[in-house]
């Protein structure tokens, strides 16, 4: 049992270190089965874990655990009274994390295969993939945060790695120095965090604070800065505002990259990191309003930016913003559950839409401009039907996943405020719109792209659509995982999550409204006619009136100028950050480097040179001469001594 | 025979010695052939060594004439090596005068 726990992360850092140190040697085959092999073994190791995680919970009573789910591997360091063990927490939030990494993390490996298989840097893409499931696992399983902070660093570099993969592109390896630059503002909140972590509990053992602050009272000023400066690191990772606008470039990576990283995994370690921390946040009930407005907004502004948005890739990542946002919102409302659940259904269909994205990039030969698209339902059918039932999915249109978890946590903020339930619902509606949006102008109406290229599109090989139909399968079905009992399920996520979450109730603000089931009815016709409406706005604008955006388009408004330059939030960081920056640099170069530092170092040659020029005119050869300064140069000692004694 | 030294008072030895040294230094500063720099040279320490030996009587110890046969030992070695020197110094510029020796300059 407890040899399984270290041999998963073991394993994606073996085919890492494979992969990464015979780079080039080994042939693609290999290097494909190793590569995807290594995700697949940890994902049976998940498995296994998980099968017997549920039957501890069947079998012992309610709400506790049979063993202790810390795992001691090592000491790590040990310095004064900080001791870091380097031990990793089983328990059911970290088991559910790991089947979504692995699982999710082996479809995408495996479409990979097909998807880069064209790619010289093949080898270097797996080894890099491998190096990210190993240090998102690390994240997951980790139980203290420096561990975390390991993962969390580590996916982070990957990310990095994997937005500048086609590193010959300049603008790609902006994206990636803008990623990382955006995570490491986040990374440093985290740090501090961990700093006034352990000047408040001694201890930076998950176990140890959780069980200490379980003993406090909420409204701790301390608890406040903790958990916000934790949430400023959730904020880079997560890409929330203000710190979102590295997503939409990190698109620049391959597009298995964007469906693992940027969509399925890692911007949700911000979620899971709060939902570790749960406790904490629900004593600072001052931070859980932050994240309430800032996720809230992030959801909505997001959203909105979506529906302007041209490039299939940018729009699906403004997408992911905005429901990274949902997660949030969800959190904050102490709808733990709610959130992971989301967080679930969003890496299943996202990860499909994003891959249904690569397959149509694919098809298309690296077209990325949905103006440029059209058409291709009856060219490319098994990728228009996993398009489709992402889109469905993520639009909140019941039976498909995302309906369900969507719904949790709408109907956690309605329990809450009615005013905010309101404008999470715009965002939701905003969602099946720019959606739906993208759906029809991909797909259908006629093609718009070269009509030379029409002839060379192609559906995509078997490897790839075999993980596009997996993943259609689980965003259609995967609301299953935690029906709720209005629909006769008897949400089986949230009885998992239970022992996780339990003890923290009476930290959760009690909610304002008491829900009915009618209520409940209700809420849902509301939010399901309004999506309907929103698919058929769509559908006229698109469908019916085949408009297109272009510059027309653009011109028309203010607020659509606004929209389609994604709120000049890129130019105003450039304006107020960026370029202050740089001519404070510049400064420092001009003035103090090259007017003082230089000047310094050159002068000091200088000086010597001359010295040296001067003075070596005294060797004159003359060996008569050497004797009388030897003799002068003596007798001037002896008088001087002299005259000093 | 340290009784024979200590019959002539030590200033003596002082005044000699001095005498002698500064023969042998001005020797070095006036003369231009090799040759007598060097013998001014050995002047020099034999005055040292001589002082060092009165010294020695004067104190009764005889440590300094220890010393002085252990500065004989050197000066031999280093006179051969000095007189070595100006043998090749005469083969390749037929001169020992110091004042043609000003090749190595600046």
């Amino acid at each position: 049992m407890n040899i399984l726990i270290w041999l998963i992360p073991l394993f994606p850092l073996l085919g890492f270190l494979i992969l990464g140190l015979g780079f080039k040697r080994i042939p693609k085959a290999i290097a494909s089965f190793i590569g995807t092999g290594t995700i697949g073994i940890s994902f049976i190791f998940s498995i296994i874990l998980f099968i017997n995680s549920t039957h501890q919970i069947t079998s012992s009573p309610v709400h506790q655990l049979t063993s202790s789910p810390v795992h001691h591997l090592f000491t790590w360091f040990s310095i004064g009274n900080l001791t870091i063990p380097f031990s990793f927490l089983i328990d059911p939030l970290s088991i559910l994390m790991l089947l979504i990494v692995t699982g999710v993390g082996f479809i995408i490996h495996v479409y990979s295969v097909g998807y880069m298989g064209h790619d010289e840097g093949f080898n270097r893409f797996f080894a890099n993939m491998n190096l990210f499931v190993f240090f998102m696992l690390l994240l997951v399983m980790g139980a203290n945060y420096p561990v975390m902070f390991i993962g969390w660093e580590g996916v982070g570099l990957c990310s990095y790695l994997l937005i500048g993969f086609w590193f010959r592109n300049h603008e790609f390896n902006a994206a990636a120095i803008k990623a990382f630059i955006m995570n490491r503002i986040g990374d440093l909140g985290f740090l501090l965090g961990m700093f006034l972590l352990f000047t408040t509990f001694k201890s930076l053992n998950f176990n140890e604070i959780f069980s200490l602050a379980k003993g406090m009272t909420p409204g701790n000023g301390t608890m406040v800065a903790i958990t916000l400066l934790l949430f400023v690191g959730a904020i880079g990772k997560s890409a929330q505002i203000p710190l979102y606008t590295w997503l939409p470039d990190a698109m620049a990576g391959p597009t298995p990259v964007s469906a693992l990283i940027h969509a399925a995994t890692m911007v949700t370690a911000g979620v899971y990191m709060i939902a570790r921390s749960h406790i904490l946040y629900l004593l600072a009930p001052a931070t859980m309003n932050v994240i309430t407005a800032v996720s809230l907004f992030t959801a909505l502004f997001a959203a909105t930016i979506a529906i302007y948005q041209n490039d299939i890739k940018k729009i699906l990542a403004y997408s992911t913003i905005s429901q990274l946002g949902y997660m949030f919102l969800g959190l904050s409302m102490g709808a733990f559950t709610g959130a992971m659940f989301h967080l679930t259904t969003h890496a299943f269909f996202k990860a499909l839409l994003f891959l249904a994205a690569g397959s149509l990039i694919h098809a298309l030969n690296g077209e990325q401009d949905i103006r440029k698209m059209g058409g291709l339902k009856s060219k490319l059918t098994k990728t228009w039907w996993t398009f489709l039932i992402g889109t469905v999915a993520i639009s909140g249109i019941p039976p498909f996943s995302g309906f369900f978890s969507k719904d949790e946590i709408l109907l956690s903020v309605f329990r809450n405020s009615i005013t905010l339930w309101t404008i999470a619902t715009i965002g939701a509606l905003l969602t099946a719109f720019y959606m739906f949006r993208l759906l029809f102008l991909t797909f259908y109406g006629k093609y718009r792209g070269q009509a030379d290229r029409e002839s060379s599109i192609h559906e995509s090989p078997k490897v790839m659509i075999i993980p596009l139909i997996t993943l259609a399968v689980l965003s259609a079905l995967g609301g299953i995982i935690n029906l709720p009992g209005l629909f006769g399920g008897s949400t089986m996520l949230e009885q998992y999550l239970a022992p996780v979450f339990a003890g923290a109730e009476q930290f959760i603000r009690p909610p304002n409204y008491s829900v009915q089931p009618l209520t409940e009815w209700l809420l849902i016709a509301v939010i399901v006619v309004y999506i309907g409406a929103m698919v058929l706005i769509a559908y006229s604008r698109w469908m019916k009136n085949k408009l297109v955006p272009d510059a027309k388009v653009i011109e028309k408004s203010f607020f659509t100028r606004l929209c389609v330059n994604k709120f000049y939030v890129d130019e105003a960081y450039d304006a107020v950050i960026v370029k202050p920056v740089l001519w404070f640099s510049r400064i420092l170069d001009e003035i103090v480097d090259t007017g003082i530092i230089d000047r310094v170092v050159t002068g000091t040659g200088r000086v010597t040179v001359w010295t040296g020029n001067t003075v070596r005119y005294l060797q004159t050869g003359h060996v008569g001469f050497y004797l009388f300064v030897m003799i002068g140069a003596i007798i001037a000692i002896l008088v001087y001594n002299l005259l000093i004694l | 025979m340290v009784q024979n030294l200590n019959y002539i008072p030590i200033h003596d030895y002082l005044i000699f010695c001095s005498a002698l040294f500064c023969i042998g230094v001005t020797g070095v500063l006036i003369k231009r052939n090799a040759l007598v720099i060097l013998m001014s040279i050995e002047l020099m320490v034999n005055s040292i060594n001589l002082l060092l030996a009165a010294f020695s009587a004067y104190t009764n110890d005889p440590a300094g004439q220890i010393f002085v046969f252990f500065i004989m030992v050197v000066a031999a070695a280093e006179v051969a090596v000095g007189l070595a020197i100006i043998v090749v110094i005469f083969r390749t510029t037929h001169s020992i005068d110091i004042d043609v020796l000003n090749k190595l300059k600046w």
